[in-house]
This record gives structure tokens, C-alpha cells and sequence, in this order.
């Protein structure tokens, strides 16, 4: 399972480096969010993945998980859903104002 | 157990969560906001006194033990930075209360910056890593606000790079905490410590390593500076001067403590590495400063150079040069925001940002162009002003650790910073005096009270150069817990 696992954050990665290295801001926030959901399921997979168990089920439980990487993830989740929140309208208000959301425009002019 | 750790945190944020229901009465926002940064020093110099007299303080959140609850330690290296911090915001919001505009104000200018000072505080006072990047966190997402703050297209331009680096080094770091749990089970960094000691760093640890120093040094500005010199010169001169005060000195404290504390069995890394990323860092930072001709620009510059100077300390690996790379980043902190608050002034005076088009203000502003003289002096580190006992010790340690190429290249780093510093001296304060700008009596007016701001932190630095005998006394005593980090591991993992 875990191998699985690496294959897909593997994938997630790979991807989001690839949305991230393109011009249109649109694909740039989503291989950012990609990359997010990424490296979520690599803290997910490192607390070895048991099926079947549960992360908290009292003390006379038979078998269960570390909590302590889930606690991780839904700190993490909220926020990176804040600050891609945050992006997107970053990203809109940019695109309203300066009328483009090629990066490569975006480059200003150094000494102005 | 000191419940009074915390304080730095919950003081600016109920500050913040208060100010934001006083969106329409500017003056109430005003007055609470410094009421809220006095209180906040009050505390963080109760805790310089408490760590200097008892030792290193801490505070189990909720009352879980570590390594499982999240823990919050005061060091003396992390109680001095909060009280620097507060020294530094304080001054800044009084700068800002004239230059900001009403417009800024209104638009929760104060209570964003209650949230960074949240930020800030957080990250030096924690002793989890998790809990580290939570802070970073609330940092950053109040930087962005801040940076973007009024809309202009520059800023928009600007922030958009900005957020995007952050947020690439945010999640590296997630991942890198991901490895870190993986491996060693714990992110107690006192815990982390021993584990990692326990393991003969090595192999997967080393690359973790690496990792958690190209976050750390993406976030400091440290050889990654690429984003810096255009993000730093988009926000107003207020906002300016508190992230050249404080955002990149936090990056800073990230690597020194989890190079001192975590990750300090490999010198190739701890010192191979960092030196050669701090000698990069200032060649280059020192080419950016006397290439351009725009005085933000320069300004930026100059904090690289004290990034790459830091981080030189850093490298040295022995007392002396902890010592004075401590030393050096509290001054670092005032000194910088003295400088961009200065920074700002001059613009504002002249109207333009181009030192071509400025000259000889000595006449109408002595004062300013006085006080400028003087912050340069410091800033290049020239007896008796506040740099110069951290140079001196950062250079001992280098020479201490044989790094003669580094040393020589900090010398003449000083030597750049200088000349760049003077260079806008003499451009707005010599020479012809070029005709009023628009609206000159206006500024005039406005600059007094700014001049009042920088005029207490010159006052500040100055005495901090000439007590630097008693100074030393306080960064002594964190060189040398940076230096036996046994000291922090076991006041964290003891018995109650």
C-alpha cells in the first residue's frame, strides 16, 4: 500500500512542478494545490498505513494508528485552503487590474 | 511552567480581533494598537529578565507533557528576538500612523499588523516544529495582506511572485516535517535533538537536512533571494520597514536553531554549506547594493548582505561567531527598521525614489540627513554605534574556524555597505538643491513626526552600541545555550 501511495505523491508532484512551471497563473495555482494535496498524502503515508484501524479508540484498542499525522494534515489542509483562497482572489483582482495573467508579463521592469 | 510565554502571542491577537470591529474610528485603532505593542514589550522584557536570571523558560500548552503537547520554550536567543521584535514594530507603527494614509488605515492596516506580530513572536517562542510552520503561516498570509495592502498595480504585480515562492516553500516544508516524522517519530525539537543525535546523522537525515535549509534559507532571503529586492520595494515605506526588520530575521532564527540544536553532527552542511551560501549571498547582495540608483532598491539589498553576514556567524561554528551572529541580528533588527523608516522619509521629502532627480535637502531636513549618516555608520558596523561588537565577534569566529576567504569577503561587504549607504547620503543631501515638489510644505510637516519615530530608534541603537559591554552580557548567555544544546533539551524534557 505504501508503495502505492509513493507512486501517487509521486504523480501529484511531478504535475503540480509541471503546472507550476507554465505561464497562465490559473495552472499555476492549481499544480500549487496540487503539490498541497501531495505533500498531505506523503504525511498521511508516513505514519505507515494500517488497515482497518482506527487513530483513537481508547486504551483496550487491538490495533490502531498514529493520530498525530492526521492532526498534521487538517491543520495544514485548512491552511492551505485559507491561503489558495486568498491566491484566487489575488489572482483575479491582478488579472482585473493589470489585464493579463501571463507570468511572463508580469515580469515588471526592474529599476522603475 | 511560565504562563507568561504565551503573552506575546495573545496580546496582539486579541489587539487584532478587537481592532477589527473598529474599522471606522482611526484614532481608537491608533491608540489601541500602541497600547497593545507597549503591553507586548512589557511582557517580552519580563521574559528577557526571567530567562536571564532563571534559565530558560517554558510552558507545556494545555498541560500535555512533551515531546506529545506542543511546547513553548524562551531561550535567551528567543526572548531577546521578542523583544527586539517589539522594539522594532513599535517604532515602525509610529512611522505609520503619518505615512500609511487614511485609506490603509481604514482597510485593517493595524489589526494585520497585530497578526504579524502574532506571526513573528509565535515562531520565535515555539519549540515544535509543526507549531514553527502554524506561525510562518500566520506570518505570511498577514505579509501577503500587508504587501498587497492599496491595490496598486506594482503591488498586485509583485505579491503575486511573492505568495508563489511562499507558498512553494511552505510546502517543501510540509513535506520536509513529513520525512522528519518519518523517520525520527517526533517533532519536539528538544526531542528531535536527542533522536537525531541517537541516529548518527547520516544518509536519509542529511537530506532532510538540506531540505529543511533550502526552506529556512528560501524564507530568509539567504542565497534564494531572487524574490526579495522587487517584493520588499512594492509595499509602502512602513510596511517595508517592518519586513526588513522583521520577516527575513525569522528565516534567519530557523536556521540557526535547527542548525544549532537539531542538525549540527555534519559540518559539510551546518558549515560546508551555509558558509558557502553566506559568502554567495553577500558577493552578490553587495554587487545589487551599489549597482542600482533607486533608494529601495538599495535598502534591499543591504538587508541581503546582513542575511548572508548572519548566516557567515552561523557557519563559523564556534562561540565567538554565535555570539556575534546573535549580537548581529538584534541590532539587525532595529537598525534595519531605522533605515527603511529613514528610507522612506528621503522618497517622501523628494518626491521621487531615483537619486538622480534628488539633491541637497541637508539645507531644508539636517536632521534626517544626520540621522541617515549616523544609521549608515552603524549599519557598516564603525565604533561605537551598535554593529560593530557583532562584526568584530562574527569575524573573530570566522577566523577562529580558519574561513579567511569569508572573513576577507565580510570585510569588504562592510566596505560596500558603506559606500552604498553614502552613496544616497550624498545624492539627496549635496550638492544643488532642486526645486520644491508639489505639496513640500505638507511633507514637511508630516516628516516631524516621522523624524520623531526614527530619531528614539537612532537613540536606541546608539545606546545599544555604547552599552554593548552589558548587551553581551544577555547574548553571551544565548551563544552559549546555542552552544551546549543540552541545556535546552533538558530544560524542555524535565519532570515537572
Amino acid at each position: 500500500m505504501e508503495l502505492y501511495m509513493s507512486l501517487a505523491i509521486g504523480v501529484l508532484f511531478t504535475v503540480g512542478v509541471y503546472l507550476l512551471l507554465s505561464k497562465s497563473l490559473l495552472r499555476i495555482l492549481l499544480g500549487t494545490s496540487l503539490m498541497t494535496h501531495g505533500v498531505h498524502l506523503l504525511l498521511l503515508t508516513m505514519s505507515r498505513l494500517k488497515t482497518g484501524a482506527a487513530p483513537l479508540l481508547g486504551e483496550k484498542a487491538e490495533s490502531y494508528i498514529d493520530p498525530i499525522p492526521q492532526a498534521l494534515i487538517l491543520t495544514s489542509i485548512v491552511i492551505s485552503f485559507g491561503v489558495t483562497s486568498f491566491f484566487i482572489v489575488l489572482a483575479y483582482k491582478a488579472y482585473q487590474k493589470l489585464g493579463t495573467d501571463d507570468m511572463e508579463q508580469l515580469r515588471g521592469d526592474g529599476d522603475e | 511552567m511560565n504562563n507568561l510565554l504565551v503573552m506575546p502571542l495573545l496580546i496582539p491577537l486579541c489587539t487584532a480581533v478587537l481592532l477589527l470591529f473598529l474599522k471606522r474610528n482611526i484614532v481608537l485603532q491608533r491608540s489601541l494598537s500602541l497600547i497593545g505593542l507597549l503591553l507586548h514589550a512589557a511582557t517580552s522584557f519580563m521574559i528577557v529578565y526571567q530567562v536571564h536570571n532563571e534559565g530558560i523558560q517554558t510552558l507545556h500548552m494545555g498541560g500535555w507533557a512533551p515531546p506529545y503537547g506542543i511546547v513553548f520554550v524562551a531561550d535567551s536567543l528567543a526572548s531577546l528576538l521578542v523583544a527586539a521584535t517589539s522594539i522594532a514594530g513599535f517604532f515602525c507603527l509610529i512611522y505609520s500612523f503619518q505615512s500609511i494614509g487614511e485609506e490603509r488605515e481604514r482597510f485593517y492596516y493595524y489589526p494585520l499588523f497585530q497578526f504579524l506580530l502574532v506571526g513573528v513572536s509565535g515562531s520565535f517562542l515555539t519549540g515544535d516544529l509543526f507549531n514553527l510552520f502554524v506561525c510562518f503561516e500566520v506570518m505570511l498570509i498577514s505579509s501577503y495582506a500587508l504587501i498587497v495592502l492599496g491595490g496598486t498595480k506594482r503591488q498586485l504585480r509583485e505579491t503575486l511572485k511573492y505568495m508563489l515562492i511562499n507558498i512553494l516553500s511552505s510546502t517543501l516544508f510540509v513535506a520536509t516535517v513529513a520525512y522528519l516524522y518519518g523517520v525520527t517519530g517526533t517533532l519536539n525539537m528538544a526531542h528531535l535533538s536527542i533522536r537525531i543525535a541517537e541516529m548518527q546523522q547520516g544518509g536519509i537525515l542529511n537530506a532532510i537536512a538540506v531540505l529543511l535549509m533550502i526552506v529556512f534559507a528560501m524564507k530568509a532571503g539567504l542565497f534564494l533571494f531572487f524574490w526579495l529586492p522587487g517584493s520588499y520595494s512594492a509595499p509602502p515605506a512602513a510596511v517595508a520597514a517592518l519586513f526588513g526588520a522583521l520577516l527575513t530575521k525569522v528565516g534567519v532564527y530557523a536556521l540557526i536553531r535547527s542548525f544549532t540544536l537539531l542538525f549540527y553532527h555534519e559540518p559539510s552542511i551546518s558549515q560546508g554549506l551555509i558558509g558557502w551560501m553566506a559568502g554567495a549571498t553577500i558577493v552578490l547582495g553587495s554587487i545589487g547594493a551599489i549597482a542600482f540608483s533607486d533608494v529601495r532598491r538599495i535598502l534591499n539589498y543591504n538587508v541581503i548582505i546582513s542575511v548572508g553576514f548572519i548566516a557567515y556567524g552561523l557557519s563559523a561554528a564556534t562561540r565567538a561567531g554565535w555570539d556575534g551572529a546573535v549580537f548581529y541580528l538584534i541590532h539587525d533588527m532595529t537598525a534595519k527598521a531605522l533605515l527603511f523608516i529613514l528610507g522612506g522619509i528621503i522618497v517622501q521629502l523628494a518626491g521621487t525614489s531615483n537619486l538622480k532627480e534628488m539633491g541637497g535637502m541637508i539645507r531644508r531636513y539636517p536632521l534626517v540627513g544626520w540621522m541617515f549618516f549616523v544609521v549608515s555608520l552603524a549599519v557598516a558596523g564603525i565604533p561605537p554605534l551598535s554593529g560593530f561588537a557583532g562584526k568584530l565577534l562574527i569575524l573573530q569566529g570566522g577566523l577562529e574556524a580558519k574561513q579567511y576567504v569569508l572573513a576577507a569577503l565580510s570585510l569588504l561587504s562592510s566596505i560596500v555597505v558603506l559606500c552604498s549607504l553614502l552613496r544616497i547620503f550624498i545624492a539627496a543631501f549635496w550638492g544643488e538643491e532642486k526645486p520644491c515638489p508639489e505639496g513640500a510644505g505638507e511633507r514637511s510637516i508630516v516628516a516631524r513626526s516621522a523624524v520623531a519615530a526614527a530619531g528614539g530608534l537612532l537613540v536606541l541603537i546608539v545606546a545599544m552600541g555604547l552599552g554593548s559591554e552589558w548587551v553581551y552580557g544577555l547574548v553571551e548567555q544565548a551563544g552559549h545555550t546555542l552552544y551546549t544544546p543540552s541545556q535546552y533539551i533538558e530544560s524542555v524534557l524535565k519532570e515537572q
